[in-house]
């Protein structure tokens, strides 16, 4: 039919949108964020008795730099939601994220002054998972929900104007950041120096 | 039929070490007294309070004279190790408190195996406190936890800042007129989207 019967057998026609996601889609690399006992069950998706690998999300990167697929599983405190957002700046585009369990997506059961109620509220989460812990099924089933979003286009890629490239962790971002969380809490800016 | 071999008394034994047991505690407690008494004696005047419960000493010492005890405990009775150093806050316990801020020294005797409780008052109007890390270096990083937590401030500390909790931080969560889910800090951040949707 159309122009596979023009080309002949061994051609196959698409797009290339739909090539790249279909790529993108069966080689995610997770960003394992697991601070807590989320973690636990995670690792255990990853190794061979639930073996992620088939959904071709086995290489675990501990770089962000590295990574497509942000799985924050655990408690998520005061003292670390910077360093997860930074982690978030950290991943090339095109990323997405996984909110792992009651704790991750709405603080849990631990309401208290050092908890984050849910990440979602500081960082962009495509796919929630209820459960605590959640079983590895349910992991590999946010895992194919991603990729059901990443088929369907709806997480575009984000392309920088004046280079040309997939966008790239801003540093300036950052310290805008931190400058802001100073002022929210009425105490001066820490000064720390960014990596060369 | 009759064993030949001869049947430990197994009963018999635990009893013996049960015994034994109670012994050594016995004596333990005894020095423990003993040491804590001639502290006290020491102290004189500004004893506030000796107290023995449930087996443990506790001596109570204005905090004037905090340091000065804590020297002779180390130098003249050999109390060689700082195990603890907290705080409390009595500002919703029962009871009568001189202050609202209690500091708490636990202090090991590793040479002749005996502990003790220290304990001095500080007052909410003037949280300070002079501090014990000359005395033992353990105490810096206890010291900065306590005035994490607590507020109280320590003279003479070598670097009082936030231990655990994030440096930006303002208020001293385990002081019991705080509220357990904080005064907003855990909503204070700044929000990451994507550029998709800042642009939207
Ligand atoms: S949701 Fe449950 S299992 Fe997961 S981190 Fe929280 S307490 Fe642990």
């Amino acid at each position: 039919m159309g122009l596979e019967d023009l080309l002949g057998e061994g051609f196959l026609a698409t797009r290339v949108k739909d090539l790249l996601a279909w790529g993108r889609k069966n080689s995610l690399w997770p960003m394992p964020f697991g601070t807590a006992c989320c973690a636990i069950e995670m690792m255990s998706t990853l190794s061979s008795r639930y073996d992620m690998s088939r959904f071709g999300a086995e290489v675990v990167r501990f770089s962000p730099r590295q990574a497509d697929l942000l799985i924050v599983g655990g408690r998520v405190t005061l003292k670390m939601m910077p360093v997860l957002q930074r982690i978030w700046l950290q991943m090339p585009e095109p990323k997405w994220s996984i909110s792992m369990g009651a704790c991750a997506s709405c603080g849990g059961v631990f309401d208290t002054y050092t908890m984050i109620q849910g990440v979602d509220q500081f960082i962009p989460v495509d796919v929630y998972i209820p459960g605590c812990p959640p079983r590895p099924e349910n992991l590999i089933d946010a895992v194919r929900l991603i990729q059901d979003q990443i088929s369907s286009h709806e997480i575009q890629q984000v392309i920088d104007e004046q280079t040309g490239v997939p966008s790239l962790p801003r540093l300036k971002h950052m310290q805008a950041l931190r400058a802001e969380r100073a002022r929210l809490a009425g105490t001066p800016a820490i000064e720390i120096q960014e990596p060369a | 039929m009759k064993s030949r071999l001869p049947v430990a008394d197994l009963e018999a034994h635990a009893r013996q070490r049960r015994e034994a047991g109670k012994q050594a505690t016995e004596r333990r407690l005894e020095r423990e007294r003993g040491l804590a008494r001639r502290a006290a004696d020491w102290l004189g005047e500004d004893l506030i309070e000796f107290i023995e419960f449930r087996g443990q000493m506790t001596i109570v010492t204005k905090l004037a004279r905090s340091n000065a005890l804590l020297t002779w405990l180390r130098d003249e009775l050999e109390f060689d190790m700082m195990v603890d150093l907290t705080a409390v806050d009595y500002m919703k316990l029962e009871g009568d408190y001189p202050e609202r801020f209690g500091l708490v020294y636990h202090l090991a005797n590793t040479v002749r195996e005996a502990r003790l409780r220290v304990r001095t008052y500080v007052a909410e109007e003037d949280p300070r406190a002079p501090t014990a890390s000359n005395v033992y270096k353990a105490a810096n990083w206890a010291e900065r936890e306590v005035y994490d937590m607590f507020g109280l401030e320590f003279d003479d500390h070598s670097n009082l800042i936030r231990i655990l909790l994030p440096l930006e931080y303002s208020g001293h969560p385990l002081r019991k007129d705080y509220p357990l889910r904080g005064r907003g800090e855990r909503d204070n951040f700044p929000v990451i989207r994507r550029d998709r949707e800042d642009e939207a």
